[in-house]
Formats: structure tokens, C-alpha cells, sequence
């Protein structure tokens, strides 16, 4: 009862602040509360453990159990949080310890049996080097030492955190905590300071442009939809996100929900729509359970429904998980899901800005574009459009993966060169290997080669390169990727999520992807018509690819092109291997395999014989072994038995 | 029936806008769609049974078939991929005699690969129910999937 | 608004707002298209109308795209036909290569596009969707491995008739036109009235053809082949020959059936009369009575089985009259050869139809007398032309014929029943000679003729003030049966028609029937009633003959017996 009351007065007094957005300076009564959310003061150890998806495989879950033992245990008061996402993927699971007076530590892969150690030494005042990640620096706490500064690191380092300031910082199921960060404010600000067309305006000078994959002006976009005179217009948040490959809204959303929904509300009032929408994949869903919880929280606080704060504006903010479906990132598409049909996109123009959700205008936008709403606000047209490069303002958010030491979500500035994204922040390619590519912005996107990696990330110097920025996969590749084998890859991811509308996208990836198999097979019996014929097939996919590329009626078929075009454009050479010479130099494609047994390694185990699932190698134990290549269907197995290394691949 | 009734009444306007959600959870309470919910549906929102099926149809996660008592989820994600999680799909399917957005015959096992699970860094990953593995190499799927199989009745 | 664009180096006039295609039809320049369907929204699905804008990075579709002022237009540059070629190529890469048994054969948009593309080279070549042939239901066969996703009958089936049976299913490339659930035709709710067929470009949707029994009957000695045909399709085969559409071909077809073989040729406008007798004693008596008011028409069986599926409760609102086809049918093995020593089982009774909808209807339940059909089998307008094909009969140079006794009625009010209107104008007639014992001084009644989708009168009649009311294609029918769920409507006569503008316009027509020939094949069949010299099938000599020897009083017992038949409730996901 008592927590209850306090809990309300509480509200009571956020909202007291929030009204009174100029006055940041909070009545003294709730300093102690503030100083508390802001974490600047704390009673009680505060332990706080990133329970995002990436979080929870990596194993937060035990984590947290342990954790909850360790304290129950031994009696010991602190707070437990599930926190966002620092996102640093590679490190997960997480976990902040804070104590009173101290700066607050991360520690990084913290497995259940390291609780005990990793909190038994904390609470002695140790700081178990092998464990910990990073501190964070304040003026109010007394650091620790010998521990790096979260700045200091270079996977943080390089990164300029404008949108991601949050993630991983405050608990995302609180909006006490994000409105003591400082949230909603500039929704307050908007709405009360501003009209709609002075926001707009604003957006429009800052040089913001749509980061779901056209890079389309943000502010042009706004204005066109305000300027129609339509009674209902609506704002949809596109959280799609389905590229394989990339995490970033996913983790955002789980991090830092409330400013995915402070940044809807701003766009909605700006573009004068009283109806908005999240889109949401529903397998997300963690997303959209946190969302849907701090919907309901701004609700209850006033920020959401009628007349919001007496400033006449009236915002219904609605979340729709999407059913699975990569087209319905297509915003055409991605209406027609909303009115509860196939999402299938269509004809463009009209376009939504004209004759958009349920025929009324209706503006699209990708989350993270949104997000760069309210600090624009906050910061200034002017602050914002300085960082970044000239026509790409602003920062960008990118997943990092694959072959790289340090994978996760990074934000940089605009204009940042490739080379430093995967070197400084990324850490390289682990294992000492060679780089050989990057996969920009998923399946739609391109590759770029090492020669590229001098490249500027920005909108025009990627397309220049055939690329997309996409909604900003990165994506590294070693020397033990098959360039073929990836862009198969993406062409039987495309096929499959093509919506089968139009021809040449329905038709032609699959033929891509059926050229890119063949190529990567080893037909049984070759003679030179056969290679000829395979190499018709190499001609014939540029064609083809063009084709799809000039014709398909979205996004999705239009790039389906991109990686078969950049592909052979930057790695002919590996096509022309595949074809003339049958040689996968990666090794990946499997069934271009020639195996052979090096006699003099050979200790004749007999092993690979035994396994062998065709009988294709003959020889007597403790004789060396020999393949009989007419037999053999380069299934690798022997490769993979052999304890001596003495199989091997050509 | 009625537990699709009870559904309904949660969506009082009859828009179809509202089409998804309810057949999202229908298929969260029953787990899967069925005829009779295509018609229910379709009566309540004055809509062609056809189009329902039709909508159904077109979203990956709606099915007309239960899943299995394991359900599989791998990850073919790009950066799984490149940690080979195309071979790991083979051998799941080969394995358990399951393809990709199938369930078992004895209903033990379900299979789907999904685009992205959100855990790029410590890919190729799976999941069993809700149950996750990370870096899930040839050998230790194997140990894997030999655990579940040797839980079957 | 007038705008200029430039298009292949010269300049033309466009209106603004219309569509690049919209301008180059008006000025002769034709592009191929696959998926458009006039007066439909465009899909923007086949991509064929690409034309190549200057300033544009990607080819632009013709059909939706609209013309603006800037634009310079390329419609067959290199580009433009590389791009449109590779389509058809990439859409033949999955197509069964099995043209010459196609039943489109010669009529295929698919090979036309082909020929007039120039392919001539197998470039690509890959897997195909494996699919299963739909044979259940009695008129349409579903061939998916033909379907080309245009959504032509997906946007028909839907828009104009409101059954929704078609629609996508899956995605990707193993997309595929499907009724809900995936069922077969026959158990779905299609109600065949073919409109799917019309409009499909390749043989995906075809007739399900019986032609193959009826040949091997005409060369029988020991049964007697009778045939008839609908009034509807005396005005619509011309086309299939070259002859102006709408002209009167029953002398014609009488002659070409008997060098078929068959052995009596009927003109099924005898049984229309018949069918107009019925109705208007039925709808009389349910006056009398105010009983089940509106009646609605039972002539269209694609109608009936909407009824019966999606209106079970407002069943005994149906007139309980059979359509004319099955008229003639239970009267041809009834009585017209009770001269000759043949029993009913030797009579191979043949029916020429406007509609697959008829085949269905002859395989009803209801239509069968111990076990043995009515109509032992059923053809379409174009299967009647294939068949006159088949046994080359040169229709440019036979003469003319008359129909065999009783059935050489080809001059008759009844012919109406094949326009939309035309039921209700003979029925009115007829009920108004009932009703007042007099007949209409002016027959015609205009408001019930015209293009229109949805027509109406109003008359005073004895003591009637009778609303009466045409409407097709089935989507015009929806408002007005929530009306009568509600018991909130005002008409006493409801005809229904499932093809636009009535059995003129069936799903068994010539293909490519421009809104023109329609209006042809309309006008033809008013015209022959303005100049017949009775107008009144009551009046007619036949007629009252027939019913004097055979059935007695019009909707009495026998007739009932004979001529009436009942419907029943069907369980199929709507
Ligand atoms: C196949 C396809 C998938 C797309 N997926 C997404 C997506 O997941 N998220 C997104 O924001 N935009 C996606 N887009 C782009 C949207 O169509 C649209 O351009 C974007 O939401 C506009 O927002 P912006 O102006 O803020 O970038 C996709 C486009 C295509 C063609
Ligand atoms: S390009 Fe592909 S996804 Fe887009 S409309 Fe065409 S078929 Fe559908
Ligand atoms: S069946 Fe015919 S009309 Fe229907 S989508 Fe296929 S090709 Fe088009
Ligand atoms: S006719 Fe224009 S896209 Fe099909």
C-alpha cells in the first residue's frame, strides 16, 4: 500500500516535471527520486543485467537466476534490473554492478558460475580483471582503478552515441527512469513551443534523411504529407526490420523502448496525424512486449490519448506485430498488412504521402529515422546536420557481424570510412585472417571489396559502389566465405520472401539462384559444351539481373539484383573459378571438392574408408589409402576424419 | 469454438484491420488455424473465407498444422550463414526426417529456419523450444538433437 | 487538362491524370500488356507495359503509371524489348511446355506475347512448380502449372461477382491460385459462372469438355441425338467466325448441328417460353398469396447456388421454376419423342450453353429422373464452334435451317430471357395478361433494357403496386439481399443474373468479347422482339398447345411436376 502511494506521488511529480518542460531544475521533493532514477545516488547495490534477445541466448536467463540465488542467499539488498543492451553482442551476456558511491561496472560473458566470484569480489571492493568489461565515468562516483573507461574502449570509442545514448543504461521497462534521462521532453517541447510545421521545418533543415533504405529526405516527406488537405492522415513506424543479419531496431526497441515511442509521437504531431502506428515483426517478441508495456505506461502518464497535456493534440498509438514477412518492410507492402491483407506492395505513384493506410495520407518511416527526431529537436537543426558529411547527415546505426572479433550494434557518423568500422571498432577478422569482403545493408545491399574499405559510409558513395545502405547490415567476410556461396545464399532468401507478384522478381531470383547453384555443383560428367553451357548461364545472369533490377514493381525485386551484380562486378575472378576451373578457393562449396589422400600423411587408420558413405576409398590398413575420384560425390567426410591432415582439398 | 468466440469478443470494431491480430491469437491459444477458425473469422469480419486463407497463407509464422512437442528454430541469418549454419539445416532435416516448416509425422519434432534471431555475434545459433545454443558446430548439434531424440517415448 | 509528351521522338497529347498507356492507346502505339484488365484498378503485376522514361533510372509500368508534362518516352527502345522478352522468357521457364494440347491452343495470350515478342531461343531454364490438375467440378477445370499470377479471376471473381472463391495463396514463386483451405473447386464455393474463364489469358482456367461423348454419340445408329441451344448463343457465335458479332445465327447453327449428326435440333427458346409461362404463374400466385415476396429468378444455376450456399434462410424466395436449359431437358425426354419407338434411355440429349454454370446445373441431383440426367451432356458456346470446326462444317457457305417441331421458335418474346431485363420484361407481359386479362398496350418496357448493371419499374396492376428489379453481376446483389435479410425490401420480382448483363455476357462466350460486342449481342437480341409479330407468349399457338396436351394448367400439378424443381442449403466455406 505504502509502495503504491509513493509509486504515485512518484508519477505524480515526473508528470509535474514533464509539464513543466523549461524548468529542467526539479522541485526539491523529487530530487531525491530523480537522483535515484538517474542512478547518481544509490541506497542499495544495483546490479543490472542486459536481458535482450541477445542477452537471453547468450544465456541471461541462468544468469539471473544465479544472481538472484547469490543475493537470496546471503540476504543481501540490491536491485536487480533487466536491462537494455549496451550492444556489444560478442560479450553477451552482461552484467552492471553498481554500488553506492561507485561508478557503475560492466562485466562482460558472465555465465551463472561466474556470478559468485565476479559478486563476492565486488562487494570486497575487487575488481576481478579477467571479468570486467568497462566502467562508466561520472563526476558524482568515486571511479574504480585499474578498470578502462567504457570511452576508452575501442568497440565504444570510435562510436558517436546520439540515439543509442540509453541502451544498455537505463531499465527499459521504467518511464521514470526515461524521464528523468531526460525523455519526453521534447515531445512536451513540440507539442507545446512548436507547430507542426515549425517541426517539420526543422527536420526538413537538418539534412535528415530516411535510413530504412531510399535515404528519401525525411522533412520533404513530412511536408508533403502535411501540406494534403486530408481530414485523417497517419504515421507508421517502420520496426520491420527483417534482413537477415541485422539486429539493431530489434535491440533498440528492447533497450530503449520509450524513445521509439516519444520519437513517434513528436513525427506524428509533426505530420499532423492523430493515428500512429509501430510495426513490429512479432517473432520480436520481446520488442513487442516491452513496447506494448510502455505504451501502456505513457498512457497512464498522460503522454498518449486525448488532449495530451492541454495542447489540443490527440495521439492513439497503436503497435502491430507483423505475421513474418520481409516484403512488409516495403511500405506499400507494409500498409496493406496493416489493413489486414497480403503484403503485397503495389504501384507507386500514388504514394503513401498521398493515398496511403486505408486511402489516407500516410507517412512511412523507418525507427531509426524517428529516432533522430528529438534530438534534433533538443540539439538544434543546425548541431545536428554538422555531424556526418554534407548530404548524409547525422549518424548511422549498424549490426556488425559475421566473420569480426567484435560484433554488435554501432552507431557512427556518417561519413565514417569502412576501414575504421571494422578495424577500430570491430577489432578485425578474428583468427589472423584476410578480409575479403563486406555485405552492405543485406540481401538488397552489395559487397564491397578490401580495396573498398577506404569507402565513406554514406548514401551516395555506397550506391556509387553498387551497394545499398540498406537498413544497414555489415555483414564481414574472411578468406573462408565463397563469395557465390553468399550471394546463392541471399538469392534463396529473396526467392523465398519475394510476395509473388510481379514476374521478373517471382521468376528471375529463383533462375539467379538456380544459375548461382549450378555454377557451384559439379556436374557429373563436363566436356567443353557443358562449359559452355555454364557459362551461357554466367552471361545470362547479368542479363537476367538487369532485367529484374529495371523491371520488378518494389524494392525487393529491384535490388534482388544488387549482390549478383556487385558480385560479379568486384569478384569476377571467383565466378570464372567456379566455372572453368571448378575451384571453390574458400572451400565452401562442397560438391566442387576434389579430394585426395597425401600418401606420404597417410598412416592407412582406415578410418575414411569406413565412413565414406559411397565406398570410394580403397586400401588396406596401415597402407596409405587412395580415393577413387569416379566414386567419390565430395560430401568432405574423410576431410573431416582424418586425424593426420593427410585428405586434402582442391 | 467458443475459446475463437471468446477471441472475437476482444476485437469489438469489425474492421479488417483487426484480421491479423485475431488470428494471431487464435494461433497463440489453439497454436494453430483451423477451418473452423477460418470460418468464424471470416463470418465475424464479413469476409470470404478465401481471404482469409489467402492472408494466412502469405505470412510465414501462421500455420495449419500443429507443432511438434520439440519445436526447432535455427538460425539462417547472414552471419549464421557464414558460420555454416546451411549445413546445420541439412543435417536437422536429414536427422529427424523433418523439413523446414514441417512437423514430424509423430509429432515430436517441428522444424523452421528463421531469418534472424537477433544474436549475430554468437551465431550459428538454435533453438529448442526455449531452450538456445550458441555456436552450434557439426558435432555438437548432433549431441543435440541425440538428447531430444532419446526423450521420445 | 491537355498536356504534351514526347514519345518515341514525337510529340502527342496526353490528358493529365490518365496513364501512360491510357495515351498510347489513343494514339495507336501499342505495348503488350498481361495483367491489366479493363476497368479494373491495374496491379502493376506482369510488368509487360514497361516503357523506357528519359531521366528515369528503372523502366516505368505503362498501365499505371500516369503521364507527366517532362516525360520523354521510349516504348520499343532495345532496352524496353530485352526487358519485356526475358519476362516471357523467365514465365515460359516455368510453363509445361504443352501448347499444341492446350484447350487455349491458338487463343493463348501467353503464346501470342511469345510469337510477337520474337522468342525463338530457349535461354532460361530451370525447376517448375509441380501442381495438381483440378478436374472435380463439372464445368471448370483448374490447371495451375498454365496460371501466370495475373489475378485476373482473382480481381473477377472477387470484384464482379462477389464470390471471392479464387485467390492468391503462398508467396514467392510458389504462389498459386487457390480457393480457401486449398479445396477443390467443386467443393469450394465457386459458383461457375465462368467469368474467370473469360479472363484468364492462358488455358489455366478452361472448360471441362464433354465434346468427346457427344461425338462418339452422334456416330451412334442406336441412339437419337437431340440438341438444343440457349437463346444466347444465336447471337454470340458469329464471332467465332469471322461474322458480324450479334448476328442471328440460329438458321446457321440449325444447319450445322444436323450435318453434325444429331438427329433433332431444338431452338431452346421454346422452352424460355415455357420457362416465362412458369414464372409468371408463379410469381401470380405469390401475389395472390403475398407469400415469399420479392420472388427471385432460378434461371441462372451459378445464382441458385449462391442462394443455396450463402442465403440457405432465404431459399423459399427462389422461384421454384427450373432454368429454360433444364426445361428442355425434362420436356425433350418427356414427351418429344413419344412418337418415335425409342424409350428415354436411347435419347442422348445434348445442351448448347452460354455458361459453364448449365454443365454443373445438369449434373444437379434434382435435375435427374432415376438416376439418368435430364441432359446427358452440356457444351459451351466456343465448344460449339470447336465442334463445327472439328467436323468442317464451313459455316460461310451451309444454308439455313429451321429447328425441329416444337421447338422452331427462334421468333419469341422468350428470346429476351438471354439480356439482362429481358425476364423480367417477358414475365411482365405475360403476369399482366394473368393479372388484368389484358395486355400491355406498349410491351416494351424501356427501363428494363440498356447496359445498365442494376434496372427497375414500377407498375400498378389490379390491385398490385408491383416493384420489379434486374440486376447482375452478383457484386450488384449483395446490398440488396441484406436488405432482404432484414426483411426491408420493397421489390415483388427480383431477376438475378450472374454474368454482367445476363447470359449474353456468360462465362462460355467467345473469348475477347470487347464491351462492344456485348452491346452487339444486346442489341440483336432487342431488336428481334421489336419486330416479332407476337410479343406475348401467351398468345403463342405452340405454346397453349403444348401446355393443352401435355401439362395442363401453367404452375398447376402437372406442370409443377414437370417444370419446378427445389433447392437445398449448402454447407461449403463461404
Ligand atoms: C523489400 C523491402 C524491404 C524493406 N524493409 C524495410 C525495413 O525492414 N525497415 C524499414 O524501415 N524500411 C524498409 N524498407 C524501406 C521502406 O519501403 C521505406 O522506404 C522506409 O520505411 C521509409 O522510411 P525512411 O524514409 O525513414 O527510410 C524496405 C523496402 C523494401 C523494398
Ligand atoms: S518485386 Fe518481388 S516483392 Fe516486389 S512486388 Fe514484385 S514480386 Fe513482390
Ligand atoms: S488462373 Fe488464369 S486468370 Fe487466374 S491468375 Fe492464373 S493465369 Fe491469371
Ligand atoms: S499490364 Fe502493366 S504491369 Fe501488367
Amino acid at each position: 500500500m505504502e509502495e503504491q502511494d509513493a509509486q504515485k506521488g512518484l508519477q505524480q511529480e515526473l508528470i509535474e516535471l514533464l509539464s513543466d518542460a523549461s524548468n529542467r531544475s526539479p522541485a526539491s521533493q523529487s530530487k531525491e527520486a530523480l537522483d535515484r532514477l538517474r542512478r547518481h545516488k544509490v541506497k542499495h547495490p544495483v546490479i543490472a543485467l542486459s536481458s535482450t534477445t541477445a542477452g537471453m541466448i547468450a544465456g541471461s536467463r541462468e544468469t539471473r537466476q544465479a544472481i538472484e540465488k547469490y543475493l537470496s542467499e546471503r540476504d543481501i539488498e540490491a536491485t536487480l534490473i533487466a536491462n537494455g543492451s549496451l550492444g556489444l553482442g560478442t560479450e553477451e551476456p552482461l552484467m552492471d554492478v553498481q554500488l553506492p558511491g561507485k561508478t557503475r561496472l560492466t562485466f562482460r560473458q558472465v555465465s551463472p558460475e561466474k556470478v559468485n566470484d565476479i559478486l563476492d569480489a565486488v562487494f570486497n571492493n575487487f575488481v576481478p580483471p579477467e571479468h570486467v568489461l568497462c566502467q562508466h565515468p561520472n563526476d558524482l562516483h568515486e571511479p574504480w582503478e585499474n578498470v578502462p573507461c567504457i570511452d576508452e574502449l575501442p568497440f565504444f570509442e570510435g562510436q558517436q552515441r546520439v540515439i543509442l545514448g540509453n541502451c544498455g543504461v537505463i531499465d527499459p521497462d521504467s518511464i521514470e527512469e526515461y524521464i528523468a534521462h531526460g525523455g519526453y521532453h521534447n515531445f512536451l517541447k513540440a507539442i507545446r513551443n512548436y507547430t507542426p510545421e515549425e517541426v517539420c521545418d526543422m527536420i526538413d533543415s537538418s539534412g535528415l534523411r530516411g535510413r530504412g533504405g531510399e535515404g528519401y529526405p525525411t522533412g520533404k516527406k513530412w511536408k508533403n504529407t502535411l501540406s494534403s488537405s486530408a481530414e485523417q492522415r497517419y504515421l507508421v513506424c517502420n520496426a520491420g526490420e527483417s534482413d537477415p543479419g541485422a539486429f539493431m531496431e530489434r535491440m533498440i526497441m528492447e533497450s530503449d523502448p520509450h524513445s521509439v515511442i516519444e520519437s513517434v509521437a513528436i513525427s506524428a504531431y509533426a505530420v499532423g496525424a492523430q493515428k500512429a502506428y509501430i510495426f513490429v515483426e512479432g517473432e520480436y517478441e520481446l520488442a513487442c512486449s516491452r513496447l506494448q508495456g510502455a505504451i501502456e505506461q505513457a498512457k497512464s502518464y498522460g503522454i498518449l490519448g486525448h488532449d495530451i497535456y492541454e495542447s489540443g493534440f490527440n495521439l492513439n498509438l497503436q503497435l502491430h506485430q507483423g505475421a513474418g514477412a520481409y516484403v512488409c518492410g516495403e511500405e506499400t507492402a507494409l500498409i496493406a498488412s496493416l489493413e489486414g491483407k497480403r503484403g503485397m506492395p503495389r504501384p507507386k505513384p500514388p504514394y503513401p504521402s498521398r493515398r496511403g493506410f486505408l486511402g489516407h495520407p500516410t507517412v512511412v518511416n523507418n525507427v531509426e529515422t524517428l529516432l533522430n527526431v528529438p534530438v534534433i529537436l533538443q540539439h538544434g537543426p543546425g548541431w545536428y546536420s554538422r555531424i556526418g558529411t554534407e548530404k548524409s547527415a547525422g549518424t548511422k546505426i549498424f549490426s556488425l557481424a559475421g566473420k569480426i572479433e567484435r560484433s554488435g550494434l554501432v552507431e557512427v557518423p556518417m561519413g565514417l570510412p569502412l576501414r575504421e568500422v571494422v578495424y577500430k571498432i570491430g577489432g578485425g577478422i578474428p583468427d589472423n585472417q584476410q578480409i575479403k569482403g563486406v555485405l552492405v545493408g543485406g540481401p538488397a545491399g552489395g559487397m564491397l571489396t578490401y580495396n573498398h574499405l577506404d569507402t565513406r559510409i554514406d548514401y551516395e558513395e555506397i550506391s556509387e559502389l553498387g551497394g545499398a545502405l540498406g537498413s544497414g547490415g555489415l555483414v564481414v567476410m574472411d578468406e573462408h566465405t565463397c563469395i557465390l556461396d553468399t550471394v546463392k545464399y541471399y538469392m534463396y532468401f529473396l526467392q523465398q520472401e519475394s510476395c509473388g507478384k510481379c514476374i521478373p522478381c517471382r521468376e528471375g531470383i529463383r533462375r539467379m539462384y538456380e544459375i548461382l547453384d549450378n555454377i557451384t555443383q559439379q556436374p557429373h560428367q563436363e566436356d567443353s559444351r557443358a562449359t559452355l553451357q555454364r557459362f551461357k548461364g554466367v552471361i545470362n545472369l547479368e542479363k537476367l539481373a538487369q532485367v529484374v533490377h529495371d523491371t520488378s514493381l518494389c524494392g525487393l525485386g529491384q535490388r534482388a539484383a544488387n549482390p549478383v551484380l556487385s558480385s560479379i562486378r568486384w569478384f569476377r575472378q571467383e565466378y570464372e573459378e567456379h566455372i572453368f576451373e571448378r575451384k571453390c578457393r574458400a572451400g565452401v562449396c562442397q560438391k566442387l571438392r576434389t579430394f585426395y589422400i597425401d600418401v606420404d600423411l597417410c598412416t592407412g587408420c582406415t578410418i575414411c574408408a569406413e565412413k565414406c558413405p559411397t565406398g570410394a576409398i580403397v586400401g588396406s590398413a596401415k597402407h596409405a589409402h587412395f580415393i577413387v575420384q569416379e566414386k567419390c560425390i565430395s560430401c568432405g567426410i574423410c576431410y573431416d576424419v582424418c586425424k593426420f591432415g593427410a585428405v586434402i582439398s582442391k | 469454438m467458443e475459446q475463437i468466440a471468446r477471441i472475437l469478443e476482444r476485437y469489438p470494431f469489425v474492421e479488417r484491420e483487426n484480421l491479423i491480430p485475431i488470428l494471431q491469437d487464435i494461433q497463440r491459444e489453439q497454436g494453430y488455424l483451423t477451418e473452423e477458425a477460418v470460418k468464424q473469422v471470416g463470418r465475424y469480419l464479413s469476409l470470404p473465407a478465401s481471404k482469409i486463407y489467402s492472408l494466412a497463407t502469405f505470412y510465414n509464422r501462421f500455420r495449419f498444422y500443429p507443432l511438434g512437442r520439440y519445436h526447432i528454430r535455427l538460425c539462417r541469418g547472414t552471419s549464421c550463414q557464414i558460420h555454416r549454419a546451411g549445413d546445420l539445416i541439412k543435417k536437422v532435416s536429414e536427422t529427424l526426417n523433418v523439413d523446414p516448416g514441417q512437423t514430424s509425422s509423430n509429432g515430436q519434432f517441428s522444424f523452421e529456419v528463421v531469418s534472424c534471431m537477433g544474436a549475430c555475434g554468437l551465431g550459428p545459433v538454435m533453438a529448442v523450444n526455449d531452450t538456445y545454443f550458441t555456436q552450434v558446430t557439426d558435432d555438437r548439434l548432433e549431441e543435440i538433437l541425440a538428447s531430444y531424440l532419446e526423450t521420445q517415448p | 487538362m491537355q498536356i504534351e509528351i514526347e514519345v518515341n521522338n514525337h510529340t502527342i497529347g496526353a490528358r493529365k491524370g490518365e496513364t501512360i498507356l491510357e495515351a498510347l492507346r489513343e494514339h495507336g502505339i501499342q505495348i503488350p500488356t498481361l495483367c491489366r484488365l479493363e476497368d479494373f484498378t491495374p496491379t502493376g503485376a506482369c510488368r509487360l507495359c514497361v516503357v523506357e522514361v528519359e531521366g528515369m533510372d528503372r523502366l516505368v509500368p505503362a498501365c499505371s503509371y500516369p503521364v507527366e508534362e517532362w516525360m520523354k518516352i521510349h516504348t520499343h527502345s532495345p532496352r524496353v524489348i530485352e526487358a519485356r522478352k526475358m519476362i516471357v522468357e523467365l514465365l515460359l521457364s516455368n510453363h509445361p511446355d504443352d501448347c499444341l494440347y492446350c484447350a487455349r491452343n491458338g487463343h493463348c495470350e501467353l503464346q501470342r506475347l511469345a510469337e510477337e515478342l520474337n522468342i525463338r531461343e530457349r535461354r532460361i531454364s530451370g525447376r517448375k512448380n509441380s501442381s495438381n490438375l483440378d478436374l472435380s467440378s463439372p464445368g471448370i477445370v483448374y490447371d495451375p502449372s498454365k496460371c501466370v499470377l495475373c489475378s485476373r479471376c482473382v480481381r473477377v471473381c472477387e470484384e464482379t461477382e462477389a464470390v471471392s472463391t479464387l485467390d492468391f495463396t503462398g508467396r514467392g514463386n510458389t504462389t498459386a491460385v487457390k480457393a480457401a483451405m486449398a479445396k477443390d473447386l467443386n467443393f469450394s464455393n465457386c459458383i461457375q459462372c465462368g467469368q474467370c474463364i473469360m479472363v484468364c489469358p492462358t488455358g489455366a482456367l478452361h472448360d471441362k469438355s464433354y465434346l468427346e461423348a457427344i461425338q462418339q454419340a452422334v456416330s451412334r445408329q442406336d441412339v437419337t441425338t437431340v440438341v438444343h441451344y440457349s437463346p444466347s448463343v444465336v447471337v454470340s457465335l458469329a464471332e467465332e467466325f469471322g461474322l458480324k458479332p450479334g448476328k442471328d445465327l440460329s438458321g446457321l447453327i440449325n444447319s450445322a448441328l444436323k450435318k453434325i449428326g444429331f438427329d433433332q435440333v431444338y431452338d431452346g427458346t421454346f422452352a424460355a417460353e415455357l420457362f416465362v409461362m412458369e414464372e409468371a404463374a408463379e410469381l401470380a400466385d405469390r401475389l395472390d398469396k403475398t407469400e415469399h415476396l420479392p420472388m427471385i429468378t432460378s434461371a441462372c444455376p451459378a445464382w441458385v447456388k449462391e442462394m443455396e450456399q450463402a442465403y440457405p434462410d432465404l431459399l423459399p424466395h427462389l422461384s421454384t421454376v427450373k432454368s429454360p436449359e433444364q426445361i428442355a431437358g425434362s420436356i425433350i425426354k418427356q414427351f418429344c419423342l413419344e412418337s418415335s419407338d425409342r424409350g428415354q434411355n436411347d435419347i442422348f440429349s445434348v445442351a448448347v450453353v452460354p455458361c459453364p454454370a448449365k454443365k454443373f446445373e445438369a449434373q444437379r441431383q434434382e435435375m435427374t429422373q432415376r438416376g439418368i440426367s435430364d441432359i446427358d451432356a452440356v457444351m459451351t458456346t466456343r465448344e460449339l464452334a470447336r465442334l463445327i470446326k472439328l467436323f468442317g462444317v464451313d459455316m460461310h457457305a451451309i444454308e439455313p435451317l429451321e429447328a425441329d417441331a416444337p421447338f422452331h421458335r427462334d421468333a419469341s418474346a422468350a428470346r429476351l430471357t438471354a439480356a439482362l431485363g429481358g425476364t423480367t420484361e417477358a414475365v411482365l407481359r405475360t403476369l399482366h395478361h394473368q393479372i388484368s386479362g389484358k395486355d400491355l398496350r406498349n410491351p416494351k418496357i424501356s427501363r428494363m433494357r440498356g447496359t445498365k448493371n442494376t434496372k427497375s419499374t414500377h407498375i400498378r396492376l389490379g390491385e398490385h403496386n408491383l416493384s420489379l428489379a434486374a440486376m447482375s453481376p452478383l457484386e450488384k446483389v449483395r446490398e440488396i439481399m441484406a436488405d432482404l435479410q432484414e426483411d426491408k425490401s420493397l421489390y415483388h420480382y427480383l431477376e438475378v443474373m450472374a454474368c454482367p448483363g445476363g447470359c449474353i455476357n456468360g462465362g462460355g462466350h467467345p473469348f475477347y468479347s470487347a464491351p462492344k460486342t456485348l452491346r452487339s449481342r444486346m442489341k440483336a437480341i432487342h431488336q428481334n422482339d421489336d419486330h416479332l409479330a407476337t410479343r406475348f407468349v401467351h398468345h403463342s399457338q405452340e405454346v397453349v398447345e403444348f401446355y393443352r396436351r401435355y401439362l395442363g394448367e401453367s404452375n398447376g400439378e402437372q406442370a409443377r411436376r414437370i417444370l419446378h424443381t427445389r433447392f437445398t442449403p449448402r454447407d461449403v466455406l463461404l
